[in-house]
Formats: C-alpha cells, structure tokens, sequence
C-alpha cells in the first residue's frame, strides 16, 4: 500500500452526498474509519436511516474513488453503533446546507419527549430567514427531512430534521 | 433450544413485522388521501423495510446457511413469516391505517426503548437506531388519532370503529414462549409484560387526548409465535414474492 491512512481519507472526505451534493459524507458524518490491512482496504460507514436509498450509491462512490486512487481490493464495513445523529453535522456543513435551500437541523440531539412534540420550536427560512414558519410533515422529500413552508416569503422548504 | 436458535427466531420476529408493515406502508404509494400523507407514509416504508434488512441479514448471519435478507423476504411462505397479527391487517381506509400504526408504533417504540441495552450488541445497536426512526411514527400517527378522534363527528366515529374492529389483534404483540425465556436469561430480550405496561399508558394517554374510547379486552387472536396467520399474510406474499418467484435470481 502506497498511501497513509490520512491520504486514503483525503480521498474519501471530498465524496459528495449523492442527494445533497453540497456537503461530503465526511461531514455528514456517515464516513466513520478507514483500515489498511496488506491485502484491502476496509471503509466503514453508518447509515443515516436504516432504509436510506442513498447508502448503496455512498458504497459505490467509495469503491470508485479508490479504484481510481489505484486502491484495488476495498471492503465495506456498516456499522450501527454509536447511532448516526445530526449532531456529527459541522458549522460549517449546516451553513452550506442553508445556503443549499435546505434548513439545517437545530441545536444538538433529538426532538425528544416522544409524543406530541413537533419539532424544534423555531426553524429559519432559508431563502428569507425568517422565523416565522410552520411545519407541514414531519416527513419531506427523503426520510431524514420535513417539509416546512415560510409565512414571510411563502416558500415552501426543507428541514434535515434532528435524530 | 439453544441462545442461537432462539435469537435467529427473535430476529425474525422483528424483522418480519417490520417488513410487512413497511410492504403494507408502500401500498399507499401515489393512494394516499392528500400529497403530504402520502409522502409521509411512503417514507415511513422506507423505514420499516430498513429495518426489516438489518434484522433478516443478522438472521442469516447466525443460522449460517449462507441466506440473505432476501432470501428470507422472497422465498419464506406464509407459515414461516412470524410478523404480528396487527402488522398484516390490511390498509382499509386512512383512519384503519392510522389505527393499526398506532398501536404498532407504540409496541415498537416501547420495545426498542428497552432492546437498547440488550446484552446482545447487534439487538441493541439495531433498537438504538430504530428508536429514533420509530419515534417520528409514533408521533405521526398519534397525531392523526387525536385529529381525527377529535375531529368531525364523521371522522371520530369511523376512527373509533377502526379500534374497536382492530383491537383483537393487539394480545398477539405481547405473547411470550419459549424463545423469550432463553433470550429474557441471558439478557438479550426483554419481557413482554413490561413492554404491555408502558404501551397501555402510551395507548391510553393518546385516547384520551383524542377523546376515544379504549375498546374493551375480550376475545384475542394469537398466531404470530406458531407463524399462523389470517387470510391476508398470503395476498400480500403473493405481490411481494411475485418478481423473485416468477423470475429467480434476476438482477436489476
Ligand atoms: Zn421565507
């Protein structure tokens, strides 16, 4: 192997998500450790849904990429715990997912208290950032969004919601 | 019965209900009663069937046969399925959809919650992530209950009666065997009556917010532990098993 672990990550760190190219699996948080055994190298990654589609094309995008590194022999490894949650998500991710048209989640960890607790109590706008929305589905365009619309500007927009 | 023996048939427990619930979900694809709904429910599919995949790929990982998770999907019959009763109810109208969720969702919630800190890492990092995905159910479909019980006096009533008609099949979720007692030894599952417990007071609560009845307990079925099931297991089998049985092996 002609790479340090530290370059093979490189390489993987600039793969974009395939539904929201705007930010990387990286920082996503989905891409969790590189291996370099003397025969293969061993990606690991975590789901952010258990049924999210986008998880086979993040497997082919990774074995693209280091073939076309020269890395031959690559196995992938999925691993469920610690959970994935959008608290991995960077400033600086949540500030291109805005930017993107999509409102990042907000503030740490899950919406907790289980029933009758919808969402975080203000979501901006990301076309006219106001706070002034509402939630219209806890479930949006893909599992791990909701689908919120703006009073101000009457825009209809994403949420990548807590979890 | 060995540990193993018992956890290949708890994983299927699981990962069936999941999956014919999740094949029930997709049935509302493009019938849903307005655009939103009918994205929420096919996003809540993708959910269950994801689940599903876990759980029958662990399945095949401790039996050692070589099969896969689709295997296990499309070449079971309907006698070798160990779903829940509730979980094979048919759609029926939104407010019978929103019923059975319900009350599946909160079996689930309630489980998974538990389940997180089975002994069994596999179980427990499985439930952990499931929790989070099972709690926006649960909230999505308590929140119809209380929109429609109390709604018009049109939609409580037929809300009312989707309870009343599906409450039979709820005594299925809780029955234990003896796969629970070797898996409740070592710590790996959890005791049906704690799980009973906690999701009558998740049911109750919600009723009584949506100013419904809690239908009586009389008569219940049972079949999910001896993979005895009603009429409708084998219709949707039947849809769902047609592409790989008419087709074997083909690729997309
Ligand atoms: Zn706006």
């Amino acid at each position: 192997m002609n790479y340090t672990k530290e370059q093979i990550w490189q390489f993987l760190a600039e793969i974009p998500d395939p539904e929201i190219p705007v930010i990387t699996i990286e920082e996503l948080g989905v891409l969790r450790d590189v291996e370099i055994l003397p025969d293969k190298v061993i990606v690991t990654i975590t789901p952010t849904y258990t049924g999210c589609p986008a998880m086979k094309l993040f497997e082919d995008d990774i074995i693209k990429t280091l073939h076309s590194n020269g890395i031959e022999n690559v196995e992938i490894k999925m691993v469920y715990s610690p959970a994935w949650t959008t608290d991995w998500m960077s400033d600086k991710a949540k500030e291109k997912l805005e930017k993107y048209g999509i409102a990042p989640p907000v503030s740490g960890s899950q919406d907790k208290g289980f029933l009758f607790e919808s969402g975080p109590k203000t979501v901006r706008c990301p076309q006219c950032k106001s706070t002034n929305t509402t939630l219209k589905s806890q479930f949006g365009s893909t599992a791990c969004k909701a689908l919120y619309s703006c009073n101000n500007c009457l825009e209809p927009f994403d949420y990548f919601k807590c979890i | 019965m060995t540990t193993k023996e018992a956890l290949i048939n708890y994983c299927l427990r699981i990962g069936d209900t999941s999956l014919i619930l999740g094949q029930r979900m997709s049935e509302w694809c493009s019938n849903g009663p307005i655009l939103e709904e009918d994205i929420a429910m096919t996003n809540i599919a993708l959910d269950h069937i994801g689940q599903a995949r876990t759980m029958l790929t662990y399945a095949g990982e401790l039996e050692g046969k070589g099969r896969t998770e689709d295997d296990f999907a499309y070449k079971r019959h309907e006698r070798e399925y160990y779903n829940s009763l509730l979980s094979e109810r048919p759609n029926g109208h939104f407010g019978d959809t929103v019923a059975r969720n319900f009350l599946q969702s909160a079996y689930f919630y309630h489980l998974y919650s538990a389940l997180s800190s089975s002994k069994d890492n596999m179980i427990a990092a499985h439930a952990a992530k499931s929790l989070k995905e099972v709690t926006y159910h649960l909230r999505h479909s308590a929140e119809w209950v209380v929109r429609l019980g109390d709604g018009t006096e049109e939609s409580k009533e037929k809300i009312q009666t989707s309870f009343d008609e599906i409450w039979e099949y709820t005594g299925d979720l809780f029955e234990m065997n003896e796969v629970d007692d070797v898996l409740i030894k070592e710590g790996i599952a959890i005791n049906q009556t704690e799980i009973k417990a906690k999701w009558d007071k998740t049911v109750d609560e919600v009723l009584v917010r949506a100013k419904l009845q809690r239908p009586k307990d009389a008569y219940m079925h049972s079949g999910r532990l001896n993979a005895i099931h009603s009429e409708y297991l084998g219709h949707l089998l039947a849809e769902m098993q047609f592409l790989p049985r008419a087709y074997p092996d083909a690729k997309w």
